[in-house]
């Protein structure tokens, strides 16, 4: 017999209230784990969709105070013009301190021009760009890629008598339609998108932008930092944060982060008490074998380990149950409350963490109760002597 | 060699400070078997505590063997206890959860001894005591008598010079509390010191000697 031994005859001995100790542990480290796990799949789950997103930053030329219908911009009138943003503005953009969280640049060429006896929205675009830019476009017919290939929206489309393979004037030049845009309820249902360089030949506004939307990927830095950035690169121009879903959503996660870690910590307090109070009660209840084992000549560092080794088993047991269980109610709670697609993701840290942590808070909420404990005299614990 | 050099104990009482023990002087030799005698509150219980290094005095000092056994810081006094002492408690304190052979094996959980050797003391501690067969029982599966001889097994188990028993046959009948100090007696044949609190004088009879001591002096 060792000394081990002695604390698993107790452990046995008293099976029903340790179990009762290790599942109130498991369900203390369940909710943290729980919590923790959820929140950092929901920001997984953002910044994976955070190209689904689109643009959340609107560059568009000072001083230009007419509304605009496109993203909010309407085509000014060459009147109100101040000065337009230009190609060479796009290369500026990429050398703020934050040009590698920046995805897609999509610069833009509004112009409303005459086509087949219509004013027709036109919008000089850089097609790989506006794609990358709008996973949501959905294309009936071909991705354009030559220069002369135009995308139309599908209201104009019907309004124009225009489907894939048809042909286009704009000012002389002659476009081929490769594709329909599937109807999506934006703006982009009238517009018709040709190439950005041939738009500047056909509006006669060589280099020209009209404004420039920009998507970041950016699950950490506040992207108001970027659009300080951009507008000390760009000083004729207007940088706007869109307020979008992403943010709101970025906004609501570390909410809800900082939330988990409020409700942890009281958890962890709670634990500890819980493991505390639990603790007394057993040394309380055991001080005549206590007395008992110091009258036999354990030393005081022996009574603390039979002390705190029990507690030592009891926070594994806790921590290890705490953790399957946490991750367990993740898997089936996360794609319900947090409507999150992207998988549970069973993080080794946060494993070490559970246990770790169970163990840290039961052995500590155990160091008071076993110092009491190893301070037992032989005599007054024997009641008997 | 077990010596009481001038033992004073104090009690801090409510309102009086109690003296149990008082300028106490005591020689015991090896290989003695004493009885410690008197009423209840005389100061036996608080001599064997004294003697067993667990209840320092206020005054004078205990010496076994050439070793100022309260000079000893605390931890020290703890392995002095293991060591040297074995005690037979009233109560007998076996832990209900433990087999007759783990109870006895409680005394060597902190012995540095191979597992092996530990089993032997054990084994041996319980036939010497005529336990051999019933290692595995649980204490409410003996008797008293038995139990009390537990008691007595874990208290020898580890070879320890000095054997003290508080009112050993305290809780039992006369015919088992009879063998129970017929056992003690034949151990202090083999040369086990055995020092004995009781108040029973029929106890005190097998003893080679007899103390008696009344409010916490020695009368005789």
């Amino acid at each position: 017999m060792r000394l081990y031994d002695v604390i698993f005859r107790n452990l046995r001995r008293r099976m029903g209230r340790k179990l009762l100790l290790v599942a109130g542990l498991a369900i203390g480290v369940a909710t943290v784990v729980a919590l923790m796990a959820i929140t950092a799949t929901m920001q997984a789950d953002v910044a994976n969709k955070l190209d689904e997103y689109g643009a959340n930053i609107l560059i568009v030329p000072k001083a230009n105070d007419l509304s605009l219908s496109y993203g909010g911009v309407t085509v000014a009138s060459a009147a109100y013009d101040v000065g337009e943003l230009t190609v060479a503005d796009l290369d500026r953009i990429q050398t703020i301190e934050n040009a590698r969280n920046i995805s897609v640049v999509a610069p833009k060429l509004l112009g409303a021009l005459p086509i087949g006896g219509h004013t027709v929205l036109v919008a000089g675009v850089r097609f790989a760009e506006e794609f990358h830019l709008k996973q949501w476009w959905d294309t009936a017919g071909e991705e354009p890629d030559a220069a002369d290939e135009a995308v139309v929206g599908v209201r104009l489309a019907h309004a124009l008598r225009l489907s894939p393979g048809d042909q286009v004037e704009i000012n002389g030049r002659v476009f081929r339609v490769s594709g329909v845009l599937a109807e999506n309820g934006s703006q982009d249902d009238d517009i018709l998108f040709i190439d950005l360089a041939a738009a500047q030949q056909v509006m006669n506004k060589p280099g020209s932008v009209s404004l420039v939307e920009v998507a970041a990927l950016c699950a950490e830095c506040p992207v108001e930092d970027m659009v300080k950035q951009i507008g000390g690169v760009l000083p004729q121009a207007r940088v706007t944060a869109l307020r979008q879903a992403v943010t709101l959503r970025m906004e609501t996660v570390g909410q809800l982060s900082r939330f988990a870690l409020a409700v942890s910590a009281v958890v962890v307090v709670i634990g500890g008490l819980v493991v505390l109070t639990t603790m007394l009660s057993a040394v309380a209840e055991r001080r005549q074998e206590i007395g008992l084992f110091r009258a036999l000549g354990f030393r005081k560092r022996h009574v603390m380990h039979v002390i705190l080794g029990e507690a030592v088993l009891v926070s594994l047991g806790g921590g290890v149950l705490g953790w399957l269980l946490g991750m367990g109610a993740a898997v089936a709670l996360a794609p319900r409350l947090a409507n999150v697609v992207t998988p549970v993701i069973w993080s080794p840290v946060l494993a070490l963490g559970a246990v770790g942590g169970a163990l840290l808070v039961g052995l500590l909420a155990s160091l008071y109760p076993a110092a009491s404990a190893a301070r037992l005299d032989p005599t007054t614990a024997l009641r008997s002597l | 060699m077990i010596q009481l050099e001038k033992v004073t104990k104090t009690y801090n009482g409510h309102s009086l400070p109690v003296h149990a023990l008082r300028d106490v002087d005591l020689q015991i030799r090896e290989g003695e078997f004493v009885a410690v005698m008197g009423p209840s509150g005389s100061g036996k219980s608080t001599m064997l505590t004294v003697l067993g290094a667990m209840n320092p005095p206020s005054q004078g000092c205990v010496v076994v063997d050439q070793i100022d056994v309260y000079g000893l810081d605390v931890e020290r006094q703890a392995d002095f206890r293991h060591e040297y002492i074995g005690f037979v408690f009233q109560q007998l304190q076996l832990l209900p959860y433990l087999t007759a052979q783990e109870n006895v094996l409680l005394c060597l959980a902190i012995a540095r001894l191979p597992r092996t050797e530990k089993l032997t003391r054990a084994r041996e501690a319980l036939a010497r005591v005529g336990l051999q067969g019933k290692e595995d029982r649980l204490p409410y599966q003996l008797s008293g008598g038995e139990q009390g001889r537990v008691a007595i097994a874990r208290a020898i188990a580890n070879r320890p010079p000095l054997l003290l028993a508080d009112e050993p046959t305290g809780n039992l009948d006369q015919a088992t509390g009879e063998q129970v100090l017929a056992l003690l007696r034949e151990l202090n044949g083999e040369g086990q010191t055995v020092i004995m609190v009781t108040h029973d004088s029929q106890a005190a009879g097998y003893a080679g000697r007899t103390i008696q001591i009344l409010d916490g002096q020695i009368v005789e």
